[in-house]
């Protein structure tokens, strides 16, 4: 087991003591803590797909994340009062459609905007797909049928078989496991033939063409799994808040997710969910203190960038080794 | 006569006022090494990103097997089989030499988007890989990264890549370029075995190399081929020892 594996395993299972230490201490306020970390960490590690992988620095990822949270709320609302929803087809309380529908959304519209800002390369791609996410941010604010600016509530979490998902524990467990899922496929699809052209076109995309591998391709698929994976931790935010907003598809979120990978380390495999977890220690230790606490994550962020390259990964794990 | 590999019809490329190639005629036969020289400037590399299809030719004609190749872009000529090397190496820098190769055995077996399988248990990929670093003496470099190998060794790499890719024609740009004078006479003792699996056209600033090697000459001045013939021809033609080679040479 390299040394990387083995570090991302052990920041996972100290996820999972976390929670579990706060569940005997009775406080689950800290699990709740726990869920927030598990819920940006996914989103941020389906960014990290494009990311780190393919080198696609995609400031839009907020929109695939508010499209995952819209699905729940949107299904959610539906189901709450049983109006139908699209060509008679009803809304639903059940998680696991809830994700199918939030992925298979985000997933199209990636396509869409994959099939555009793919075709430009650093500074437009950045910009183009900030314009998207921007696009479908005064969407959801002018949509009145669905809260508009005001949001959308979700009044009874919804519900996976088998579990009460309205326990903390319970609900933050569904998270964890879908984490672990993603880092799991994260780390599968970065040893593949898929991952090893993604990486091949981020390094090189001469190479990768001169080897007859066209990078539009191969990039525009990691982009759309990337879109998936964020959406569908988009969908478990709106569960953990019971409440989706436009806030969900702001700049502000998808600067959030990028930052997150930088602080834990950029195409590492357990760099995002470090960056979660570290972002969210920050905002609970110092927002009671100040309002001001991102100036301080602003600090770090900034010693990450000058001092520690490889984030928090790299400090733990040493440089990224491609075999 | 054998069909021609590659052929080449009057190709046309201006950029501005500057025709970079101007009315070029070439072929590529089977098992023959075609070197094209020319002075700097002379629009060799132009002609080469033409035929490898990362610059549009303003007009002309280019066959490959017999198939027009103008639509195709870089990765679909390459496909077909295309090798090209780079006059500046280009490689995945991060990824070892081993992992360079294995890109283009994947490429070739045109299996891309797997998603599940680790490649560096796969021996489908490793085992041809380690066959072409072996073949340009690279074996004890595989698992060096690309960033750290030394420029020669680079250029052995991009060698490796195209051998594993299966080509059918092999373009070189300056593969000597940079080489010490031991790493050129190995590289031409590869090259010249190497004909016979595929035919290669040859850019080359290393004269030694080039009449060593070449089965026919081109030379090319201001986007013109001005004659091509074996390397006899070339040594003796009156129009080239002025343009290019120089009184005495």
């Amino acid at each position: 087991m390299t040394r990387e594996t083995t570090i991302s395993i052990v920041i996972v299972a100290g996820l999972l003591a976390a929670a579990f230490i706060a569940q005997a201490m009775g406080e689950t306020f800290y699990i709740t803590l726990a869920t927030r970390m598990a819920i940006l960490g996914l989103a941020a590690t389906g960014l990290n797909i494009a990311l780190g992988l393919g080198g696609l620095v995609s400031f839009g990822h907020a929109a695939f994340f508010g499209i995952g949270g819209y699905a729940a709320g949107i299904l959610a609302t539906h189901a709450f009062n049983s109006e139908p929803l699209l060509l008679g087809l009803p809304g639903t309380n059940q998680m696991i459609v809830i994700w199918i529908a939030g992925a298979i959304a985000a997933g199209l519209v990636a396509v869409l905007i994959g099939l555009i800002s793919l075709r430009t390369s650093g500074v437009y791609f950045i910009m183009i797909t900030l314009a998207f996410a921007q696009m479908i941010y005064y969407f959801a604010i002018s949509w009145p049928a669905y809260g508009g600016e005001d949001g959308l509530s979700i009044y009874v979490r919804n519900t996976f078989p088998g579990t009460n998902t309205l326990a903390p524990m319970s609900f933050f467990l569904i998270c964890f496991g879908l984490l672990v899922i993603g880092l799991v496929f994260f780390a599968l699809i970065r040893d593949s033939r898929f991952g090893a052209a993604l990486q091949a076109g981020r390094q090189n995309d001469t190479r990768l063409a001169a080897v007859g591998i066209g990078p539009f391709r191969v990039r525009l698929v990691a982009f759309v799994i990337s879109a998936m994976m964020t959406a569908l931790a988009g969908a478990l935010f709106a569960d953990l808040n019971r409440f989706v907003s436009p806030s969900m598809f702001s700049w502000h979120m998808s600067g959030e997710l990028i930052v997150l990978i930088i602080i834990g380390g950029v195409g590492r495999l357990a760099g995002p969910l470090a960056g979660a977890i570290v972002y969210v220690l920050f905002e609970f230790a110092l927002g009671g203190i100040t309002e001001h606490w991102q100036f301080f994550l602003g600090l770090i962020l900034l010693a990450v960038v000058l001092f520690a390259r490889g984030g928090v990964m790299g400090l733990l794990a040493g440089r990224a080794r491609h075999g | 006569m054998a069909e021609p590999i590659l052929d080449i019809r009057d190709l046309r490329k201006s950029f501005g006022a500057l025709k970079a190639t101007d009315g070029v005629s070439l072929d590529l036969r089977p098992g023959e090494i075609h070197a094209l020289i020319g002075p700097n400037g002379a629009g060799k590399s132009t002609l080469i990103h033409q035929i490898a299809g990362s610059l549009k030719p303003d007009s002309g004609e280019i066959r490959f097997e017999g198939r027009d190749v103008k639509p195709l872009d870089v990765a679909a000529r390459a496909r077909l089989g295309m090798g090209r090397t780079f006059q500046v190496s280009s490689l995945a820098p991060e990824f070892s030499a081993l992992r360079n190769v294995m890109l283009a055995v994947q490429a070739r077996q045109g299996s891309s988007f797997r998603f599940f399988k680790p490649v560096m248990h796969d021996r489908s990929l490793t085992e041809p890989a380690h066959e072409a670093l072996a073949r340009v003496g690279l074996s004890d470099r595989a698992d060096v990264s690309a960033a750290e190998l030394s420029h020669g060794e680079r250029r052995q790499l991009e060698i490796a890549i195209a051998l594993a890719l299966g080509a059918k024609a092999f373009l070189l740009d300056e593969p000597m370029a940079g080489m010490g004078p031991e790493g050129s006479q190995a590289l031409t003792t590869f090259l010249d075995g190497l004909r016979a699996e595929a035919p290669i056209l040859l850019i080359e600033h290393d004269m030694d190399a080039v009449f060593a090697l070449a089965d026919r000459i081109s030379v090319l001045v201001y986007g013109r081929i001005i004659a091509t013939g074996t390397v006899d021809d070339i040594r003796n033609h009156p129009a080239v020892r002025e343009a290019y080679l120089g009184d005495g040479a």
